[in-house]
């Protein structure tokens, strides 16, 4: 029983990272229909900003530790926001009336171009994020010692969704972002701005996924130029899990790939957690293949 | 006075012109009717007008500004607001949401309050469904929530793309007389329809299109009399 609810923290808490990154697939690929494969190179571009800022910049030594962490927090998220604006005006908006096939062979290279990037900055060595960010106390949770970091990260993880939920389906952006997902043409005859919405989404989208990159290194402590790959690819799964295009479905998908893969490491063996995962993708693709709560169906993707 | 003028309209899809150059005027305060066979260019008219597609040739002017200048977004600030072929609602939002989107370019909220009960008193029963999803609504409810929700930019000019399409005749009687009444607040209304004897009725005047152009244009009484327009579009 111990073992089921540490792992069960632990899922939530690398879930609810997925789940960041997921909505920023799913919002892209509700306003644009384009998967915009250079989100998971934003991501790690999140966490090693992150860590100049912590390390290189001092930012957390110079602060009192809370507000140091949020300082960077914010910051990291508005760098990286403001690359994801800068993406789709250089890469995705001169191709808005071009193919399909031109925009994604654009976000691949875009994915290409930000990884080679990161790895002349910074080298293609693994980093370690400084050990004395992570509280090291555990917290006692119906008498199981859980982490501190993880319940920090899932509580971080789950506030951001909640704004960005609020934001969504209470303020008159967010419904327009919405209008804009559901039908443009609809929605400039409402006086939408389009292109002003979809700037938006890549603002807010790599906004979350910078916020991810940093807790993943807080969280894990190693970062390394090639991670946006594999955790771009898991927060993929998950936004296709819950439905592509749907926010909280990004949200639920993020949550039970993170749970599952734990899972599957604690039962059946480490090795196997990504194999198990892809394998409940595969299962909830053939039972639902919209997603679990999408209701597009599959061929637009 | 002319409140909308088109002239020498010219509209491509890709190789194809679905408008080859066509004229036509909407008076301030008019009904002003289009009719013509399905693919004649009706909905690619409103369209242009709305900024959704852009002629390859000629003018729109608008209360004496050209609409071709203007982003498509900002046509309806000017005053022209459009109900599309096919409702065109936001179905995973509610009734509400829908109409408040139409006046997302107005900053008043009391304005808005004010519009949102002129087209709750036009409409009754979207206020009795204002909390429901658009998506579920009947086809007749979703064809009034997007009149409401065009009127809610409280247009001069208000552009509707078959607004009695796939409804029962009962309901259809009942959108062609709030119609009237919405022109009757002073909303001039150009107006695409395949029930042209209806339309004919509610117009002052009316225009033909056939294949891209301008076959025929009259007084609407000219043309509920005009024989082969009988025999074309008022079934004999
Ligand atoms: N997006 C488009 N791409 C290519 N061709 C189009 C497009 N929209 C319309 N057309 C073509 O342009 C012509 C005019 O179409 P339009 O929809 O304006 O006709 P309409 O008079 O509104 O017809 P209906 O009564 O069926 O609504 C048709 O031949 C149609 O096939
Ligand atoms: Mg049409």
């Amino acid at each position: 029983m111990e073992q089921f609810f540490q792992q069960l923290f632990n899922g939530l808490a690398v879930g609810g990272i997925y789940a960041l990154v997921a909505l920023g697939y799913t919002m892209v690929y509700g306003v644009l229909k384009l998967i915009n494969f250079a989100h998971g190179d934003l991501f790690t571009i999140g966490s090693y900003l992150g860590l100049t800022m912590l390390v290189s910049w001092n930012l957390s030594g110079l602060l009192p530790p809370f507000l140091g962490m949020l300082v960077v927090f914010v910051m990291v998220s508005l760098f990286v926001a403001l690359i994801g604006w800068a993406l789709e005006r250089a890469a995705y908006r001169p191709l808005r009336n071009a193919s399909r096939l031109s925009a994604v062979v654009s976000a691949l290279g875009a994915s290409i171009f930000f990884e080679n990037a990161i790895m002349l900055v910074y080298g293609a060595r693994v980093y370690v994020y400084p050990d004395f960010l992570r509280p090291d106390f555990v917290l006692n949770i119906f008498g199981v010692a859980i982490p501190a970091m993880r319940i920090i990260v899932i509580t971080v993880t789950v506030a951001l969704m909640f704004g960005l939920w609020g934001f969504i389906q209470r303020t008159k952006m967010g419904a327009a972002i919405r209008a804009v997902a559901l039908d443009q043409g609809a929605a400039r005859l409402m006086g939408i701005n389009v292109d002003r919405v979809i700037s938006l989404v890549f603002l807010i989208g790599p906004a979350l996924g910078g916020a991810a990159g940093l807790l993943i290194g807080v969280y894990y402590g190693q970062i390394d130029f090639t991670m946006g790959w594999n955790y771009g690819l898991k927060a993929f799964t998950a936004a296709i899990l819950g439905g592509i295009g749907n926010i909280p479905g990004a949200m639920l998908g993020g949550f039970l790939l993170g749970v599952t893969e734990a899972f599957a490491a604690a039962y059946i063996a480490v090795a196997w957690k990504d194999a198990v995962a892809f394998l409940a993708l595969i299962l909830i693709l053939i039972i639902r293949p919209t997603g679990i709560l999408g209701e597009r169906t599959a061929d637009k993707l | 006075m002319a409140l909308l003028t088109i002239s020498g309209l010219r509209v491509s899809y890709g190789g194809v012109e679905a408008l080859r150059g066509i004229d036509l005027r909407v008076d301030e305060g008019e009904i002003v009717s289009i009719l013509g066979a399905n693919g004649a260019g009706k909905s690619t008219a409103l369209m242009a007008i709305s900024g959704l597609t852009r002629p390859s040739a000629g003018e729109i002017i608008f209360d004496g500004k050209s609409l071709l200048k203007i982003r498509s977004h900002d046509v309806v600030s000017l005053g022209v607001a459009q109900s599309p072929e096919g409702r065109r609602v936001f179905g995973t939002m509610s009734v509400l949401e829908n109409l408040c989107l139409g006046a997302f370019r107005i900053q008043d909220r009391n304005h808005i309050e004010t519009t949102l009960e002129w087209i709750f008193d036009l409409f009754p029963r979207l206020r009795e469904r204002k909390k429901q999803l658009a998506g579920t609504l009947s086809g007749g409810e979703q064809q009034m929530l997007a009149i409401g929700r065009a009127l809610m930019a409280r247009p001069r000019l208000l552009l509707l793309d078959e607004p009695s399409l796939g409804l029962a005749p009962l309901l259809v009687k009942s959108i062609f007389t709030t119609i009237r009444a919405i022109n009757e607040q002073g909303v001039a209304i150009l107006l695409v329809e395949q029930n042209a004897r209806a339309a004919l009725k509610l117009a002052s005047r009316g225009y033909v299109l056939e294949v891209g152009k301008v076959a025929l244009e009259d007084t609407a009484a000219n043309l509920l009399a005009n024989p082969s327009v009988r025999e074309a579009y008022l079934g004999g």
